[in-house]
């Protein structure tokens, strides 16, 4: 899948602080660079507070940017006109992580897929409204029995499908997935994650799928970003990333994946990094360092930049060398 | 054993035929998507308590308007000639002391006791709604100093407040609107505060944004619908509130007084003659008491109505 050519969404030195305190600011997210082609699923992963969902709402203007550019089709989505920022909104859409709070619970199913229906003038009468509604009900795998329901009435999976059928209403060709899967159960992640690619390749959709579980992840994604602490740490094809992992963090990452066999499960090596996730300490120079074996003096000093190691195969890392492959 | 003997013999291969599969498509069973008004609507019409209680409600509205004028007497000057009259075909509940028409005069108590209680009402939504959301939208600083002072309103005793405003202002109807209204708004603004605070949040909410739906219509169809329930619940359980305050002031003689005309002042006049006129107590004191009934019924109704979660 790598014959993409003109990427569709551009994030470029994306920026965001937020104030905490006098003076002081989080820098959630530290100039992060990475594109998404069409037709792809780009898979964010990094674990939780590292900025991955600011960058998903960021990208679809849900927060304000400090700094940086996000590009879609070549232009700016934070300097778009009001007419410009509808058809974006049409075209990029979102599916959050709680399928209980997601959905207004005073609606029916039939009117929250509806929503951007009406939104956005895509039906030219009820009839025609209700037809579409019922289209993609059944897309996600409900029926029209769901229609006039209201979602305390459904389970998780299926609220997370009509959380899904609502984003698909407008007809995107982008769907950000904010970690669809992570509230539901491991049986019905699976039906979701597989729905999800079946809509792709019907709809030709293009995925950020955000999430911190590195299977899910692998299964879904053609790409990977990870990211640390506000960084963008590797970048490569889904394969490789796997393969050949490079960055210290990455490995460590991979390494903590539980594997469903309880023999290699007590043989693997116990890879994992200890402490966690913080900035304190780390204003100056790469953020891992506090927490990685390979740490050395140019890593206090000097924050790495992305570098490509192989064809498509980024890593910010100053040590390469020493860090075992 | 004989029987079971025997049964083993009533059956026979004839009886495990297939039976045809039951034509029951399953799309018979669509209910048509109906929205979330249409939806409380129906299961409001369903709850026979509260429908009797609307009902009611909407005879006295009928009898607030037309009753004073239906017997077409003056309610207002004395006719000594009819005092404390008995209940007749010409006056069909009675005369008061000063032999004024009952049954007008009660219509028009009730009328004057009505509309102090809804424009009470609408002072505390509005002023509630008004100041609960600003509290939640601008949060911080102004959240802070706004609740402060609504906290030192209510740490006063209300009554106390209403005593004394009516003490300052006089016995007219519009310092008992100021002075039943004044501390009245405080728990609805604290609560708006907190729904508002609570939905803005919210993912749907943002999902909306994501959409490209306008403000406005955030507000109409996500913010307002999701409150509403507690809006209008606190709508009916206030009204009664006032009405009672409103009969409790006049009866005690901190209300209205005797020019005015109100459900309070008719049960007060009515008491001073119970022993030997007891009609006059009586019919202003039902009106009273079935008015507030209904309408907290009403409210209790409105309560199930407006929760999906109590659907069934």
């Amino acid at each position: 899948m790598s014959e993409h050519n003109t990427p569709l969404i551009q994030v470029k030195h994306l920026k965001k602080y937020f104030p905490a305190g006098r003076k002081e600011v989080v820098k959630a997210i530290d100039d992060i660079s990475f594109d998404i082609y069409e037709r792809e699923t780009v898979g964010l992963v990094g674990e939780s507070g590292c900025g991955k969902t600011t960058t998903g709402r960021i990208n679809l203007v849900l927060y304000d940017k400090t700094d940086g550019q996000v590009l879609y089709r070549g232009q700016d989505v934070h300097q778009m006109s009001r007419a410009e920022r509808y058809r974006f909104k049409k075209n990029a859409q979102i599916v959050f992580q709680d399928p209980y709070s997601s959905l207004d619970p005073r609606m029916t199913v039939a009117d929250i897929i509806g929503e951007g229906i009406d939104v956005h003038h895509l039906a030219a009468n009820k009839r025609e409204r209700l037809e579409k509604i019922y289209s993609y009900l059944r897309a996600v795998g409900l029926n029209e029995s769901h229609a006039s329901r209201f979602v305390h009435e459904f389970s998780g999976g299926q609220r997370q499908r009509i959380g899904i059928a609502r984003a698909l209403a407008v007809e995107p060709e982008f769907i950000m997935l904010d970690e669809p899967i992570s509230a539901l159960d491991v049986s019905i992640q699976a039906q979701v994650v597989n729905l999800l690619i079946r809509l792709q390749r019907e709809k030709g959709l293009t995925y950020l799928f955000v999430a911190h579980d590195l299977a899910m992840v692998k299964h879904i994604s053609d790409r990977i970003v990870v990211m640390y602490l506000g960084t963008v740490v590797e970048t490569a094809a889904s394969d490789a990333l796997y393969g050949k992992p490079m960055h210290p963090y990455t490995q460590s990452l991979i390494a903590a994946v539980p594997i469903p066999d309880p023999e290699k499960e007590r043989r693997r090596s116990e890879e994992t990094i200890q402490g966690e996730a913080t900035i304190a300490g780390a204003t100056q120079g790469c953020r891992f360092r506090t927490r990685c074996k390979y740490a050395t003096e140019a890593c206090a000093r000097e924050m790495p930049s992305l570098r490509e190691v192989e064809p498509g195969h980024f890593v910010a890392c100053h040590n390469l060398d020493q860090v075992g492959r | 054993m004989a029987q079971a003997k025997n049964t083993a013999e009533a059956l026979r291969p004839e009886d495990f035929v297939i039976l045809r599969e039951r034509s029951a498509p399953s799309d018979l069973l669509v209910r048509e998507p109906v929205g979330y008004w249409k939806d409380a609507w129906r299961r409001l019409r369903r709850n026979k308590v509260a429908m009797t209680s609307l009902v009611v409600l909407g005879l006295f509205l009928i009898m607030i308007i037309i009753g004073p004028y239906l017997r077409g007497y003056d309610y207002i000057t004395a006719a000594p000639q009819y005092k404390n009259a008995d209940m007749s075909a010409q006056f069909w509940l009675g005369a008061d002391a000063l032999g004024r028409d009952l049954f007008s005069r009660l219509w028009v108590g009730t009328r004057v006791s009505f509309v102090i209680a809804i424009v009470c009402t609408a002072v505390q939504v509005v002023v509630g709604c008004l100041y609960g959301s600003v509290m939640a939208y601008f949060g911080g600083i102004v959240d802070e100093i706004m609740m402060r002072i609504l906290e030192v309103i209510t740490a006063i005793p209300s009554l106390l407040i209403t005593i004394l405003i009516m003490i300052a202002l006089g016995n007219s109807a519009f310092s008992l609107l100021v002075a039943l209204c004044i501390a009245s708004w405080c728990p609805t603004a604290r609560v708006v505060r907190g729904q508002i605070m609570q939905l803005r949040e919210s993912e749907y909410v943002m999902a909306a944004e994501a959409m490209g739906e306008r403000p406005m219509r955030i507000i109409l169809r996500h913010l307002l619908p999701n409150i509403m329930g507690i809006l209008i619940l606190d709508v009916a359980t206030s009204i009664p509130g006032y009405i009672f305050q409103e009969a409790g002031l006049s009866f005690i003689g901190l209300g209205l007084q005797t020019p005015a005309i109100s459900l309070g002042l008719l049960i007060s006049n009515g008491q001073a003659v119970m022993n030997s006129h007891v009609n006059q107590l009586i019919f202003p004191a039902a009106v009273l008491c079935i008015m507030v009934l209904a309408f907290n019924l009403l409210g209790d109704g409105l309560r199930n109505a407006l929760d999906p979660k109590f659907r069934k």
